[in-house]
């Protein structure tokens, strides 16, 4: 004969289940780290002296002051109108003999990925050789620098999805670099559009108090 | 006088509590799949500015944390309400700019890293919105020298309406 087994004692499960859940809730978290990724320069070494000259026309200097003021190319300019300016200043549109040089440049792109490239795929065209100098005081609060940086990584992002979307329909996001054919077609816009944002040593670039 | 009367007013009726564990492993589950543990404990004050060209920490496991900020009530009891430097879970004390902790901090943090993954280690520089640049400029020039060359600023999302952009 079938003896029927004991049935077990559900009424605690719940218990052990809510306690496993507060210590949950309390070790882990649940952020997700999202930032504005950059490239510090590798120190010089200790016998080169670097002193590259760059033409005058080619720099940019934005200036954050210890009032957080702004100053862009010798005028105080508003945070949100620095992203025009960058935009105007990497791309020269009227040829203007105050912005950067451009200079004639032939950037392989994946041949046929593009109805507006020839069919090798290279695309002939102007780069800027424009340099964005970024200089802060040591008492600038960091909340503004980090709005200019962002201000000048947003133009430069601009250009090249703007770029993208014209020629390959897409935005610059969305492209997938762990495709082969997207990942050249990434690295070609990166090499048309350089995020040139050079930061100086911090001086007292001064200001009121 | 009926037979069937029925029983009422003794207490009140139990609700069927045989779902409940059930509803409480779903919810386990949920977090345990949607957040991750926490590491270190911060112990300064950190309120991270906000960006609208942020993008999302790809793989955490190479990232390092550095922290800029006013310490916590407890902490400053200790070390002043002066700003702080603490990298991954220890504070810094080093005096000026603090290459000697930031060396042997990107060290040993790139020697847990495989060899192929090294040259990727990032490093989320976690600041406080209202410190001053010098703090961390030191860092930065520190990290230039300990070559730890990949940055991240850790910062909010921030939307932006598109009209007002101009």
């Amino acid at each position: 004969m079938a003896r029927e087994t004991p049935e077990v004692n559900g009424g605690s499960l719940a218990d052990i289940a809510f306690l496993l859940l507060i210590f949950f809730l309390v070790t882990t978290t649940m952020d997700i780290d999202t930032g504005i990724t950059r490239l510090l320069p590798p120190e010089p070494e200790e016998d080169q002296q670097q002193d590259v000259q760059v033409n005058r026309r080619n720099v940019l200097v934005v200036l954050l002051n210890r009032s957080d003021l702004l100053m862009v190319g010798g005028e105080v300019m508003d945070r949100l109108a620095l992203k025009q300016k960058t935009i105007e200043f990497f791309t020269n549109p009227n040829n203007s003999p105050n912005l950067p040089v451009m200079e004639q440049t032939e950037i392989q792109f994946p041949p046929g990925s593009s109805s507006l490239l020839p069919p090798d795929g290279v695309w002939r065209g102007l780069t800027s050789k424009g340099v964005i100098s970024l200089q802060n005081d040591r008492s600038t609060t960091y909340g503004k620098y980090l709005q200019v940086q962002n201000e000048l990584v947003a133009a430069v992002n601009e250009l090249r999805n703007d770029f993208c979307n014209l020629y390959f329909d897409k935005d610059y996001d969305e492209l997938n670099t762990n495709i082969p054919m997207e990942e050249e077609i990434y690295e070609g816009i990166r090499q048309i559009y350089k995020m040139n944002i050079s930061e100086s040593e911090p001086k007292d670039v001064g200001g009121r108090n | 006088m009926s037979k069937f009367q029925r029983k009422k007013g003794k207490g009140a009726q139990r609700i069927n509590t045989a779902s409940l564990p059930d509803i409480v492993f779903m919810l386990l589950f949920f977090f345990m799949v949607s957040t991750t543990m926490r590491e270190t404990e911060v112990q300064v004050r950190v309120t991270v500015p906000e960006a609208t060209e942020v993008k999302k920490l790809e793989k955490k496991s190479l990232v390092s944390y550095i922290y800029i900020g006013r310490p916590v009530a407890h902490v400053a009891r200790m070390y002043g309400t002066e700003p702080l430097i603490q990298l991954n879970d220890k504070l810094v004390s080093e005096e000026g700019i603090p290459y000697e902790s930031i060396q042997d901090f990107v060290l040993f943090e790139r020697e847990k890293l495989p060899e192929s993954d090294k040259n990727r280690m990032t490093m989320s520089l976690r600041i406080d919105q209202d410190i001053a640049m010098g703090k961390v400029d030191d860092v930065k020039k520190a990290l230039r020298r300990a070559r730890a060359l990949i940055i991240n600023y850790s910062a909010r999302k921030e939307y932006r309406q598109q009209g007002r952009q101009r």
